[in-house]
């Protein structure tokens, strides 16, 4: 009995398994593998959305690289805002969430208010900015005036624009908090409390201990922080439209015009394997080199008693 | 080096009072171990010592230094955690070095103050490590290689070898006395196992519910229970409690009766009882199976473990007791047995649970006021 179960199932492949994880295959290869692939094609293409497509080879990528002001330009705004918004997404992040672990009345609260805003649709987000930052009649500018300050045309003037468009982003960064509040209250407070007996200052305590042990979550949202720096659109297109003078002009909506503007399908898809490939490079790079700084707490467990 | 007095000590946190007035008295050098079941407050009572938590009343002097207000970092004092409290970042040597750095001391001092921890814990050869690189036992020295590089005038153990296995602890339990022993400061210890308490220990401090239930030598807490929680606590299996009632008594003894038996048992002076109900104490082992006992009751289970057997015991007219007899006994469960209580074995708690003081002989005496440490030879 037992020796002819073992043979029928050595004959018959068992499909039980297969059928269990066929949902994630099929959503994998139809929703994810599969797009990626056609793009890929796509980009080879000249392919409008109407008429018929040519095969151009790697025409789509020497434009992009050798005759496409444009490019560079959009490229540029990019990484100017990544270059300030990454940073400043994490300091801040870090400074609320040390904040927000301080146990005292209402922080339940104040953690709430914090990530309101990440929960909110980026549209309706988008038109509180516009109000705010309004030039006549935005909350920013009346209450600048209330302190004396003439503000600026912050939409409107291409030396404020993207630094509005920093500021609005800011504004959603609960999930990072988030991350790196969990990360903070996972740190075990004897390592504090020992500090203390030791007589290590506070200061000392941040730098020494909660910043090596927050250093995982740190890496995690440096890496998802510099994925969405680069993949900024929403509050670009809908606050700004990339203007004035193109001063907000992201890589992200340069490919959202070509192919949706100018239909130039092709041209957009090879675009947006650039932005991959950037993507991917500087995500590799800093894991590569976030060896040295990085400090995993699963390496801790194990060993034991003996 | 200094002795340590904390007085009328409170601590509550919100409605919880979790010690309620201590009073304690350490003597500088000694090694002295807070025991008591877990709850009891012995933890807390550690780390008000500590400086880690606020006292809600009551002050902590070291010497003559009053150190209730002054931060952990000033009261000179190092502390071992539980769970060791390592810097899993840092290598051993830095995990030393850390603190004493940060308090700007020369580099050398702290090289020299490493290296030396580090020949005394053997653990010399581990200083490039990290701690996850190093077994249970290995951390633990390291952890108190760390307090030992402060050269604090008080060490505070909080359950330090409760993370360890069995066999660890026993070799752990006996560094910890050679260690105590060459560095002479006075180590307070947080244990809720009592073989630890006893074996390392020059005083016992029995904590029950925040507050302290006795003070004293370990043999001291075992020959001389202050309390009927203090009788139950120390020594396994349990003492023997059973109710008894006061027949009649003198200065120096009285005689009970219980289940039918009259007992007249020894007392080293006592103040007259005035409630007749009181609680007779007979530790197992000195519960003795006699054809001529005063107790009668059948053994519901008897546990045989080689060198000793552990009886359990239902006693006519109610209540049980445990007697362990010597491991050949054959005694089987539902044997009908009768027990003698040896007078001057026995217990006597009055009506508050307070013992009354015992007379004891001249031998067992001179064991309770015995350090248990090798004579001096000067």
């Amino acid at each position: 009995m037992t020796d002819a179960r073992r043979f029928s199932s050595r004959r018959r492949p068992n499909l039980a398994p297969w059928l269990f994880i066929s949902p994630w295959i099929l959503g994998f290869f139809l929703f994810t593998l599969g797009p990626m692939v056609f793009s890929l094609v796509m980009s080879l293409y000249d392919w409008p959305v109407v008429g018929d497509r040519r095969f151009v080879g790697l025409d789509n990528y020497r434009v992009m690289l050798t005759q496409d002001p444009k490019f560079w330009q959009s490229l540029g705004v990019t990484v100017k805002f990544a270059a300030i918004f990454v940073p400043l997404n994490i300091l801040l992040s870090f400074l609320l969430a040390i904040l927000l672990n301080v146990k005292v009345r209402g922080t339940a609260l104040f953690r709430t208010a914090f990530y309101l805003p990440s929960i909110i649709s980026g549209v309706a987000l988008v038109m509180i900015w516009k109000w705010i930052y309004s030039k006549d009649y935005g909350l920013l500018n009346y209450a600048l005036s209330l302190m004396g300050v003439d503000g600026p045309n912050w939409l409107g003037d291409p030396h404020w624009s993207i630094l509005a468009i920093i500021i609005a982003s800011l504004w959603g960064l609960g999930g990072t908090m988030l991350i790196l509040l969990a990360g903070l209250q996972s740190i075990p407070k004897e390592l504090y409390e020992a500090a203390r007996v030791s007589g290590v200052p506070a200061w000392a305590q941040t730098v020494y201990i909660t910043i090596p042990m927050l250093s995982p979550m740190l890496l995690f949202t440096f890496v998802t922080s510099l994925i969405s720096a680069f993949q900024q659109l929403t509050i670009a297109l809908l606050l700004t439209k990339g203007g004035p003078l193109n001063s907000t002009y992201f890589f992200a909506m340069y490919i959202y015009d070509n192919a949706f503007k100018f239909h130039d399908m092709g041209y957009a898809a090879a675009m947006s394997w650039v932005m991959f490939l950037i993507i991917l490079i500087l995500s590799m790079a800093v894991l590569k080199y976030s060896a040295a700084w990085v400090h995993y707490e699963g390496d801790v467990k194990g060993g034991g008693n003996g | 080096m200094a002795e340590l007095r904390v007085t009328g000590l409170w601590k509550a946190f919100g409605a919880v009072e979790v010690l309620k007035g201590i009073d304690l008295h350490l003597p500088d050098g000694a090694f002295v171990s807070f025991l008591g079941p877990s709850g009891c407050g012995k933890s807390t009572l550690l780390r008000c010592i500590a400086g880690l938590e606020d006292l809600t009343e009551g002050a902590i002097h070291m010497g003559d230094r009053d150190i209730t207000q002054l931060p952990s970092a000033r009261r000179d004092i190092a502390m071992v955690f539980q769970n060791y409290a390592l810097y899993p970042h840092m290598t051993v040597r830095k995990n030393m070095a850390f603190g004493l750095a940060l308090n700007g001391m020369p580099r050398a001092e702290i090289d020299r103050r490493v290296a030396l921890a580090a020949e005394t814990l053997r653990i010399a050869d581990l200083l490039d490590r990290k701690p996850r690189q190093l077994s249970g036992g290995q951390r633990q020295r390291v952890a108190i290689g760390r307090a030992i590089t402060r050269q604090p005038q008080l060490f505070l153990l909080d359950e330090p070898l409760s993370n360890l296995d069995a066999s660890l602890r026993v070799t752990m339990r006996a560094e910890l006395a050679a260690l105590h022993d060459r560095l002479g400061v006075t180590m307070v210890y947080v244990t809720h196992d009592q073989v630890e308490a006893m074996t390392l220990s020059d005083l016992v401090v029995v904590l029950d519910k925040g507050r302290v239930a006795q003070v004293g030598r370990p043999l001291e807490l075992f020959h001389r229970p202050a309390n009927l929680f203090v009788a139950g606590f120390i020594g396994s299996p349990q003492m023997n409690l059973l109710p008894a009632s006061v027949i009649r008594q003198s200065a120096d003894d009285i005689t009970l009766a219980l289940h039918g038996a009259t007992l007249t048992i020894p007392t080293a002076g006592h103040d007259p009882i005035a409630a007749p109900a009181v609680t007779l104490g007979i530790r197992p082992d000195r519960l003795e199976i006699a054809p001529d006992g005063d107790l009668s009751g059948t053994i519901r289970l008897a546990e045989r473990l080689g060198t000793e057997n552990h009886l359990h015991i239902d006693l006519e007219g109610g209540g049980s007791v445990t007697c362990i007899t010597d491991g050949t006994h054959p005694a089987r469960a539902r044997d009908r047995v009768r027990l003698r209580i040896p007078p001057a074995d026995a217990h006597v708690f009055d009506g508050r649970g307070n013992a009354l003081p015992r007379r004891l002989d001249p031998a067992t005496q001179a064991l309770i006021t015995d350090t248990n440490r090798p004579a001096d030879p000067a």
